[in-house]
C-alpha cells in the first residue's frame, strides 16, 4: 500500500498551500526516517509514531446487504506532524484527519474530520487498541477484534471486525522501498478481516456482512517531484488470494505489487511486474477519471478487468480523490478497492 | 437665453454675497451636524458588524455554560467524541484588547482569519510561537507575546485573533473555553447535549448582536441630536432661501416681462439651488467628517467602557456616506425651497414688483392654528399612540408645533409688554421688537429647536447616567465578583471566601422562555445585600420576605413591559413551576427578560446547575487581600475577578466621555442657531434703516439705537429660551418614556437638572448677543447720510 | 399691419365693471401714438394686453398678423423677447447687473445681442460714462434711459412705454421722452406711449383717449 504514502505526501503539501499543514519541507531532517532491518513490534507499532511525519490507519471493506446489494466503506485516520515530537495540550504539533465513506451502487457518502492532538479529541493507543477522531473510532481489546464507527450528515456505520489471518508485512519485513532514490516507509496490512454490522443510510439501517482490509503505514518522506498521482488496487479474489498493486504516474511510471496467498504468505514484486491500463473513463466532479481498468500480474497469471461499483465514488474532502469499491472479472473474479489521485480538473 | 437668465440669477448672489454665505453656511452646517453624527453611528455600527463578522458567530448556534462561566476543555472533547461538531472559542482582554482564541481545524468554514481556502499558513498559526491577527493599531497595543503579529484590516477594531492554545496561555486560562460554536451541519448520530454536558445550553443563531441592541440607546441619543441639528439647519436654509426668493421676486417679474418663460426661470432657479446645495452639501460632509473624527475617539471610549463594544477610533470614509450627505443636503434644500418656488410660480406677472415683507406675519393666524393642531396631535399620540413610529411622529409633531407656535407666542408676550410700557422710548422699543419678530422668526425657531434639543437630550443623557449608576449600585452591591471555571474551582472559591469574606452570594442562572420571550432565571440568596440595595418600580408589601418563602418571583422591567406581566401574573420558572410576580425592578444593562427566584427554589427547579459565579461581601479596604487570597489559595486568575469599585469608577469615567460628546454637540447646535440669528439680523439690517431713521431723526443716537438692538436680540433669545425649556422637557419626557420604552423596553425615570438648563440658557443668550454684536456695531457706525437717504429715496 | 386690435374686452376677476369694453384700432410700423386717459381708464391694461403680459377676454390683439390671445405663456414670452419691447414706469432694471449688462440683457434673451448697437445706444442716451455702475448708483432719469436702451437694443418691431417718465421731473421727462421718440423713429418701429400727461401726449403725432374702457 505504498501508494498511501504518496497520497499523504501529495495531500500534505496541498494542505500546506490550502489548509496550511506546513513545515513539511523545512523540517525533513528532524523527522525520523525508516531504515531497513528494523523489526516491527506488536502491539506497539499499532500505535502512533510521532517522530515520523505521516502515518495512517486505513480501512476499506467490501460488503453485501441482505438482498445481495454490494456496498463499500472506508475509514481512515491520518496523522500528520508539524514537528517530530508529541506532547500534551494545544501545543502538540500532531494533527489528525479522518475520512469516512459509504458507497452503494447508486450513492456515495463522504465525511471528513480534523482535530488537534494533545487534547484527547483524536489519537491512537496501541494496547488495548483504539484509534479515534471525534465520535469515530476503531477500537477493541486487541488488533484482531475491532469495532468500527463513523458518522456524517447523511450516513453512519457501526461494524465489528474479526481478523481471520495474520498481519502482512510488505517489502522487506515491513520496510517498503518505494523508489530508486531510496524513499521508503514502514508498511503492514491486515487484509483478513471478517466484517458484520449495520450501515445507516438515508433509506434506513442495512445489516451488512463482508471483508475488510486495513493498511498501516508511516514515513517521513514526500513524493518525488515528477510524480503527479497514482492508481492503487487492493483486490480480493474468490480463491481467497489477494493482491495489492499500484502505478505511480510520473515521467516514467513506477509500479509495485504484493501477492497474498489465501494462507497468508506474502510475495513482493518489484517495479514493472504489475501493470494497469485504463479501459473506460467517467466524468466526476469536473474531471475525467478512469473507472474501468485492465490489471495484470503475469507472474501470478492475473489479467483482470476492474470495474468501479459506483463511478461517482468521489471523495470531496479537503484534498479530493477517488476511492471506491470495485468488482473483478477475467482471469480471476472477486471484489476490491480502487484509489486514484492526481486527476486534475 | 438660458445663459442670460442664469447670469441674471447668479448676479444676485454676486451682489449679495452675505446671503449666499448664509445659504451655503446654513446648509453646510446642517449637513455637517447630520452627516457627522451619522458617520459616528455608522462607524460604530460597522465596528459591531465587523466584530460579529470577525468570527461570523452570529450565523451559528452557540453552546455556553448555563451559569455563564467557563466550559472545561474536557467537556469540549467529550462533546466532540459524542458526535457534536462544535468549535471552541475563548475570549478575554489582554492589555485592553479583546483577544479571541479559536480552533481553526474545527471552526465552521468562514470563521476566523485562517480559512481553508485563504492560503494562510495554518502551520504558523498552530505551532511554534503562533500568530496574532489584528488591525495594525491593535497589534501596536498588544504586549510582546512572542507571537508574530499579522496585520489584517478585516478584523474588528481592538480585537485580536489567535489560536485557542496561545489565547489560553496569554489569558492565563489553561483548559478553559468560553463558548462553543455549533457547525450548521451535524453528524447523523449525536448524543443529546443534556446527556453529555448538562451544564451547557445551546442558543440559536442570532440576527444581531447583543452589543448592537445594548448600544441602540446611545445611538438614539446621537441620532436625535443629528436629526434635530438638521432640523435647525433646515430652518436656516429655509430662511436664507426665502429671503433670496423674496428679494428676487421683482427680478423674476422683470425677467418674465422681458420675455423669459416662467418654466425656464423656475427650472433654472431649481438648478441653481441644486448646485448650491451640492456645494454646501460637499462642504457640510467635509465638516461632518471633521466633527465625527473629533468626537469619534470619545464615542468609541464611551461605547467600549459602557458596553464593552469595540469601536474603531478612526474614521473611514465610505462613498455611501458622502452620497447620503449630499442627498440630505439636496433633499433639505428641496424641502426648504419648495414653498418659495411654489409661490413664485403662482406669482402673477403683473403683481406689485416690490418685495413683500419677508415675513410670515400675513400667515400668522394660519401658522398659529397649525401649531395648535400639531401640539394637539403630539399630545394625542403621547396618550393614545403606541409603537416606535408613533413615538417619533409625536416627537416631530411636538417640535414643529412648538417651533411654529413661537412667533405668535412671542408677539403676544411683546404686546403685553408694550401695553405695560410707560416711557415713549420703551414703548417704541417693544413695538419695534414685535415688528422684528416676523423677520427673525425663522432664526428664533432655529434657536428654540436647538435649545429644546439640548435640554431634551441633556436631560435624557443625565437621567440615564443617574439611573444607570443607581442601577450599578443596586446590581453591584457585592465588593468582589469571582467566576469559577468548574465546580472544583467553585468549591475552592467557597472555601477561601468562607474564611475571608463576610458573605458569599452565589449567582445562579438558567435560560428560560417566558411568554415566548427569551429570559434568564436568576437565584437570589436571602441576604441583606439584596434587601438593602434593590429598588422596585412596583412591588407587593414585604416583597423580600415573600420571595424568601418562595411565594413568587421578581421580574425585570423588560419582561413586565414586553410580556405584559404585572404584579400577580403567573410566570413559568421551570418545568411545571409557575409563580406570581411579587416585584418589578429596573434593569438597564441587559436587553432580555429576567426572573429572580429564591435560591432554594432555584436549586429545586434546576438541580443540575452549580454556582460558578459568586458575589463576595467584604469591607472595601479588604478587597485587595481577598483577591490575593483567592489568587494564591484557590488559583483564580485575576481576569476572573472583578471588583465593584473598579467597575463603578469605569462607569463614571465612561459617562464623563458621554458628556464630552453631548456638550460638544450642544455647543455646535447653539452655534448653528447663533449663526442663524446673525444672518437674519444682517439681512434685516438694510430693511430696518427706514424704520430706524425716523427714530434717529427724532433724537435717539445711533449708539443708543445699536444698544437697544443688542438688548432686543438678547431679550428675544431669553424669551425664546423661556419657551424652549418646556418644549425641551417635553422632548426629554417623550424620549425617556415613549421612545426608550418602545425601543429598549425600559422606561427611564426623568430627572431635572436646573443648573444645566441655566448654563444652557446663558450659552444661548451669549450666542444671541454675539450674533447681534456685529449688526449693532455696524448700525452704530452707519453714516448719517445713509440714514438721511431713507427720506430721499422713499418711493 | 403691425398692430391690429378688434373689439378687445377685459374684466378683472372679482370686479364687476369691465376695464375694456370693445377697443379697436390699428398701428402701422413707424407710427407712434399716445394713449391717454384718467387713472383707471384701462390704458395700462390695454398696453399689457398688447405686450402679451396679460390676455384679453374677447376680441383680437394681433401683432404682425398673429393673434396673441391664441398664444400660450411660452409663445407670449417669445413675443416679448423678440417683437415687442416694454418700458415700465418703474425702471425694472436688474439690480444685481451693471448698466452694460442691463442694456445687453434683453438682446441676449432674444439671442441677437449686438455690442456695437449697445455702445451706440449708450452713447445717444448719455450712459457711456456709467456702463460699469449698478442701477442703485444712478439717478431716476439715468435708470429710465438704461431701460430704454435695454428695450431698443434688440430692435423690437413695437415699443410699448407705460408712463416711462412718471417718476421723473418735468425737464428730465421731456429729455428722456424726446430721446425715446427719436430712437424709435430711427429703428422704424411702432411706439405706443401710455401717459396721463397732456403735455407729453402732445409730443406724439397721434393720440387715442380712453374713457371708461372705450376709445373716445
Amino acid at each position: 500500500m505504498n501508494a498511501k504514502v504518496i497520497l499523504l505526501a501529495i495531500l500534505l503539501p496541498l494542505q500546506a498551500a490550502a489548509q496550511g499543514f506546513a513545515g513539511l519541507g523545512a523540517a525533513v531532517d528532524d523527522f525520523a526516517v525508516p531504515v531497513p532491518g528494523r523489526a516491527l513490534e506488536f502491539p506497539a507499532d499499532h500505535g502512533a509514531h510521532p517522530a515520523y511525519r505521516i502515518e495512517w490507519w486505513y480501512l476499506t471493506a467490501n460488503m453485501t446487504g441482505p438482498d445481495g446489494t454490494p456496498y463499500g466503506l472506508q475509514w481512515t485516520l491520518f496523522r500528520s506532524a508539524l514537528a517530530p515530537r508529541d506532547g500534551q495540550g494545544w501545543e502538540t504539533p500532531q494533527l489528525w484527519m479522518g475520512h469516512a465513506a459509504v458507497t452503494t451502487p447508486e450513492a456515495h457518502f463522504v465525511a471528513e474530520r480534523l482535530a488537534r492532538g494533545g487534547i484527547g479529541q483524536a489519537g491512537v493507543v496501541a494496547d488495548p487498541f483504539a484509534a479515534w477522531i471525534d465520535d469515530w473510532a476503531m477500537a477493541g481489546p486487541d488488533f484482531d477484534q475491532l469495532r468500527l464507527t463513523a458518522s456524517g450528515a447523511e450516513f453512519a456505520y457501526d461494524v465489528a471486525l474479526t481478523a481471520t489471518g495474520p498481519l502482512i508485512r510488505h517489502g522487506q519485513d515491513g520496510y517498503s522501498v518505494k523508489s530508486a532514490a531510496g524513499q521508503a516507509s514502514y508498511y503492514y496490512s491486515q487484509p483478513f478481516f471478517d466484517l458484520a454490522g449495520t450501515l445507516t443510510l438515508p433509506g434506513g439501517d442495512i445489516p451488512v456482512t463482508g471483508r475488510a482490509w486495513l493498511d498501516r503505514e508511516w514515513s517521513s518522506q514526500p513524493l518525488a517531484a515528477d510524480q503527479t498521482g497514482w492508481d492503487w488496487f487492493s483486490l480480493s479474489f474468490d480463491t481467497g488470494d489477494k493482491m495489492m498493486g499500484f502505478v505511480l504516474r510520473g515521467t516514467t511510471d513506477y509500479t509495485a505489487a504484493t501477492w497474498i496467498s489465501a494462507d497468508g504468505q506474502a510475495t513482493a514484486f518489484p517495479d514493472g511486474a504489475f501493470a494497469a491500463t485504463p479501459l473506460g473513463w467517467h466524468e466526476v466532479a469536473g474531471r475525467d477519471v478512469p473507472v474501468t481498468w485492465r490489471a495484470r500480474l503475469p507472474d501470478k497469471g492475473v489479467d483482470v478487468t476492474v470495474t468501479a461499483l459506483n463511478p461517482d465514488a468521489w471523495m470531496q474532502t479537503s484534498v479530493p480523490y477517488w476511492e471506491g469499491p470495485v468488482t473483478i472479472s477475467g482471469s480471476h473474479a472477486g471484489v476490491g478497492y480502487l484509489e486514484m489521485t492526481g486527476y486534475d480538473e | 437665453m438660458t445663459f442670460a437668465i442664469l447670469s441674471a440669477l447668479a448676479s444676485h448672489w454676486r451682489r449679495n454675497p452675505l446671503q449666499l454665505v448664509t445659504l451655503l453656511a446654513g446648509l453646510a452646517l446642517a449637513t455637517a451636524l447630520w452627516s457627522g453624527v451619522q458617520a459616528i453611528n455608522a462607524e460604530a455600527r460597522a465596528s459591531y458588524d465587523a466584530a460579529a463578522a470577525t468570527l461570523g458567530e452570529g450565523q451559528f448556534a452557540q453552546i455556553t455554560a448555563r451559569g455563564g462561566g467557563a466550559i472545561s476543555q474536557q467537556t469540549y472533547v467529550a462533546l466532540r467524541r459524542a458526535g457534536w461538531a462544535v468549535s471552541p472559542v475563548i475570549e478575554g482582554r489582554l492589555d485592553g484588547v479583546r483577544l479571541i482564541g479559536l480552533e481553526p481545524l474545527t471552526a465552521p468554514s468562514g470563521l476566523g482569519p485562517v480559512r481553508v481556502d485563504a492560503g494562510a499558513d495554518l502551520g504558523a498559526f498552530l505551532s511554534g510561537e503562533g500568530q496574532i491577527f489584528a488591525r495594525p493599531d491593535t497589534l501596536a497595543r498588544l504586549p510582546d507575546t512572542g507571537a508574530a503579529g499579522v496585520a489584517s484590516p478585516d478584523v474588528a477594531p481592538n480585537t485580536a485573533l489567535t489560536d485557542i492554545g496561545l489565547a489560553q496561555r496569554l489569558l492565563g486560562r489553561a483548559g478553559q473555553i468560553d463558548r462553543l460554536i455549533v457547525a450548521p451541519v451535524q453528524p447523523l448520530t449525536r448524543q443529546p447535549l443534556s446527556d453529555v454536558a448538562p451544564d451547557l445550553m445551546q442558543s440559536a443563531a442570532q440576527e444581531g448582536g447583543d452589543v448592537a441592541r445594548l448600544t441602540d440607546s446611545f445611538h438614539l441619543n446621537l441620532t436625535a441630536f443629528g436629526l434635530l441639528s438638521f432640523a435647525v439647519g433646515l430652518f436656516i436654509v429655509h430662511g436664507a432661501i426665502g429671503l433670496a426668493f423674496e428679494q428676487r421676486r421683482p427680478m423674476v417679474r422683470t425677467l418674465r416681462a422681458l420675455g423669459a418663460p416662467l418654466g425656464s426661470v423656475m427650472a433654472l432657479m431649481a438648478v441653481e439651488l441644486a448646485v448650491l446645495a451640492l456645494i454646501a452639501g460637499g462642504i457640510g460632509v467635509g465638516l461632518g467628517y471633521v466633527i465625527a473624527a473629533a468626537l469619534l475617539p470619545d464615542v468609541a471610549a464611551t461605547l467600549r467602557g459602557l458596553y464593552e463594544a469595540d469601536v474603531s477610533g478612526q474614521l473611514s470614509l465610505h462613498p455611501a456616506w458622502w452620497l447620503s450627505g449630499l442627498a440630505i443636503a439636496l433633499g433639505g434644500t428641496a424641502v426648504a425651497s419648495a414653498g418659495a418656488l411654489w409661490s413664485l410660480a403662482r406669482m402673477p406677472l403683473l403683481s406689485g414688483a416690490q418685495p413683500r415683507a419677508w415675513a410670515m406675519a400675513r400667515q400668522g393666524g394660519r401658522l398659529a392654528a397649525v401649531a395648535v393642531v400639531l401640539l394637539l396631535v403630539a399630545g394625542g399620540l403621547a396618550v393614545w399612540g403606541s409603537g416606535l413610529i408613533a413615538g417619533f411622529a409625536m416627537l416631530g409633531a411636538l417640535l414643529i408645533g412648538g417651533a411654529l407656535a413661537l412667533p405668535p407666542l412671542l408677539a403676544r408676550m411683546l404686546r403685553l409688554a408694550e401695553g405695560a410700557a410707560r416711557g415713549a422710548v420703551t414703548q417704541w422699543f417693544w413695538a419695534d421688537t414685535r415688528q422684528q419678530v416676523p423677520g427673525l422668526s425663522l432664526a428664533l425657531m432655529a434657536l428654540l429647536l436647538a435649545m429644546a434639543a439640548n435640554v431634551g437630550v441633556s436631560t435624557m443623557v443625565s437621567s440615564f447616567r443617574l439611573t444607570f449608576t443607581g442601577f450599578l449600585d443596586q446590581r453591584l452591591a457585592s465588593e468582589l465578583y469571582v467566576s469559577a471555571a468548574d465546580t472544583a474551582q467553585a468549591e475552592a472559591i467557597i472555601a477561601v471566601a468562607g474564611r475571608e469574606a463576610d458573605a458569599i452570594l452565589p449567582l445562579l442562572s438558567a435560560d428560560q422562555t417566558v411568554e415566548g420571550l427569551p429570559a434568564q432565571v436568576y437565584a437570589a440568596r436571602d441576604h441583606a445585600t439584596y434587601r438593602e440595595n434593590w429598588q422596585f418600580l412596583r412591588a407587593v408589601p414585604d416583597v423580600w420576605d415573600r420571595l424568601a418563602r418562595a411565594e413568587g418571583v421578581l421580574i425585570n422591567e423588560q419582561l413586565y413591559r414586553r410580556a405584559g406581566l404585572d404584579l400577580g401574573a403567573m410566570v413559568p420558572v421551570g418545568a411545571g413551576v409557575s409563580l406570581p410576580v411579587l416585584g418589578i425592578y429596573g434593569d438597564y444593562g441587559n436587553p432580555i427578560g429576567q426572573v429572580i427566584v429564591t435560591e432554594a427554589l432555584f436549586r429545586d427547579v434546576f438541580p443540575d446547575i452549580d454556582a460558578l459565579r459568586f458575589g463576595l461581601r467584604i469591607a472595601p479596604d479588604q478587597v485587595g487581600e481577598l483577591r490575593a487570597a483567592l489568587r494564591d489559595q484557590a488559583d483564580i486568575p485575576d481576569a476572573a475577578m472583578i471588583d465593584q469599585a473598579a467597575i463603578k469608577a469605569m462607569s463614571l469615567a465612561v459617562f464623563e466621555r458621554t458628556f464630552t460628546v453631548t456638550t460638544a454637540l450642544n455647543v455646535l447646535t447653539l452655534a448653528v442657531a447663533g449663526f442663524a440669528i446673525l444672518m437674519s439680523l444682517l439681512t434685516l439690517a438694510a430693511m430696518r434703516l427706514p424704520q430706524l431713521a425716523p427714530v434717529w431723526a427724532l433724537g435717539l443716537t445711533r449708539r443708543r439705537l445699536a444698544g437697544l438692538d443688542l438688548v432686543r436680540a438678547i431679550l428675544l433669545a431669553a424669551l425664546t429660551g423661556a419657551l424652549a425649556l418646556p418644549l425641551g422637557l417635553a422632548l426629554a419626557w417623550a424620549l425617556l418614556t415613549v421612545v426608550n420604552v418602545e425601543a429598549f423596553g425600559w422606561r427611564l425615570p426623568m430627572y431635572l437638572f436646573p443648573l444645566d438648563y441655566l448654563r444652557l440658557g446663558v450659552l444661548a443668550l451669549l450666542a444671541a448677543a454675539l450674533a447681534a454684536l456685529w449688526p449693532a456695531w455696524s448700525l452704530s457706525r452707519t453714516p448719517p447720510a445713509q440714514l438721511l437717504g431713507v427720506f430721499r429715496h422713499e418711493r | 399691419m403691425l398692430l391690429s386690435l378688434r373689439d378687445v374686452t377685459k374684466t378683472y376677476p372679482g370686479t364687476e365693471a369691465p376695464v375694456l369694453r370693445g377697443v379697436s384700432f390699428d398701428l402701422d410700423s413707424g407710427c407712434m401714438l399716445a394713449l391717454t386717459g384718467e387713472s383707471g381708464s384701462g390704458k395700462s391694461t390695454l398696453l399689457h394686453l398688447i405686450g402679451g403680459l396679460d390676455t384679453a377676454d374677447s376680441g383680437v390683439v394681433a401683432i404682425k398678423g398673429t393673434d396673441l390671445t391664441a398664444l400660450d405663456d411660452v409663445g407670449r414670452a417669445a413675443l416679448r423677447r423678440g417683437t415687442v419691447g416694454v418700458i415700465f414706469q418703474q425702471f425694472n432694471l436688474i439690480p444685481s447687473l451693471n448698466v452694460a449688462a442691463n442694456i445687453a440683457f434683453q438682446a441676449r434673451l432674444a439671442g441677437r445681442h449686438d455690442p456695437a448697437r449697445d455702445r451706440a445706444l449708450a452713447d445717444r442716451l448719455g450712459l457711456s460714462a456709467h456702463l460699469h455702475k449698478y442701477p442703485e448708483q444712478l439717478s431716476g432719469g439715468q435708470q429710465q434711459r438704461v431701460a430704454i436702451a435695454r428695450t431698443l437694443s434688440p430692435r423690437p418691431a413695437l415699443v410699448l412705454a407705460d408712463e416711462p417718465t412718471g417718476n421723473l421731473d418735468e425737464a428730465t421727462a421731456d429729455t428722456v421722452l424726446t430721446l425715446l421718440r427719436d430712437l424709435v423713429a430711427e429703428t422704424g418701429a411702432g411706439l405706443i406711449l401710455v401717459t396721463h400727461s397732456e403735455r407729453l401726449a402732445a409730443l406724439m403725432p397721434r393720440r387715442l383717449h380712453l374713457r371708461a374702457g372705450l376709445l373716445a
